[in-house]
């Protein structure tokens, strides 16, 4: 009915936190790279860039969720936007399907994102193939 | 049905985007984030739709499975106007500014 919404909601909140960590960031003078170093090491990925993969996955859900929506009739382009808002009953449906559904989309999209922060992490962990190669040349030249 | 034809587009666009990867001319990023976004949203869905219906979830009339194959083809063809429409905006390649600077000149 309008499960949709929670996730629009976390979008917002995670775009505006994107923002603001980004801000943070470039004040702190962290660049953003995700190759070599001049010694070869590998610079991390900003948190706020890591923040802008759940606001992407955020948007993008929700965006063709509000088209199903559309396309099944329960939402509208004039007020109350939302046919469920018409009756009580159906309100009460639709705050019903929210807390349900909805929350565990934003859950499941979140535990996701998780799982990608943690794979990123230890991909970061390990050197690139190219800084490898970088510094196995360096050692043979020695 | 919806589910998996968004499941389907976003795996083609992240193999796509994993070929064409680092360079990422196309912005196929875009698009795989959407799709997954969507198909996550619509397997958590289907899991209360399943805890709803049981076995009757997986045997659809074949009008449903219709209607949902043309709904999940409809959004897969939302999401890539969404891209084109972005990837024009942005323009990494720099072709959208260079032939609107040939028509000036």
């Amino acid at each position: 009915m309008a499960c949709f919404l929670v996730p629009t909601a976390e979008a917002i909140a995670v775009t505006i936190a994107t923002k603001s960590v980004g801000g943070k960031e470039r004040k702190a003078a962290l660049a953003h790279t995700d190759v070599c170093g001049d010694n070869g090491e590998i610079k991390k990925t900003p948190f706020s860039h890591k923040l802008k993969w759940l606001g992407n996955l955020l948007w993008g859900g929700s965006a063709l969720l509000a088209f199903e929506h559309l396309w099944h009739g329960e939402v509208v382009p004039w007020f109350p936007f939302m046919t469920a808002a018409n009756s009580p009953a159906d309100t009460a449906a639709m705050l019903h399907e929210m807390s349900t559904v909805g929350v565990g989309m934003a859950l499941l999209v979140t535990a996701v994102w998780g799982c990608m922060l943690l794979a990123s992490n230890i991909i970061e962990k390990r050197p690139s193939v190219s800084c490898a190669r970088t510094q196995e040349s360096g050692e043979q030249a020695i | 049905m919806t589910l998996l034809t968004t499941v389907f587009a976003a795996v083609i666009c992240t193999a796509l985007w994993y070929k064409g990867a680092p360079k990422n001319e196309y912005r196929l990023d875009i698009l795989c984030w959407m799709y997954w976004g969507a198909s996550i949203m619509w397997f958590v869905d289907a899991i209360f739709e399943y805890a709803e219906l049981q076995a009757k979830y997986f045997t659809p009339s074949p009008a449903e499975m219709l209607n949902d194959l043309f709904l999940g083809l409809s959004v897969v063809a939302l999401g890539m106007v969404i891209w084109i429409i972005i990837l024009l905006c942005k323009d990494p390649k720099g072709v959208v500014k260079a032939s609107l600077l040939q028509k000036k000149q």
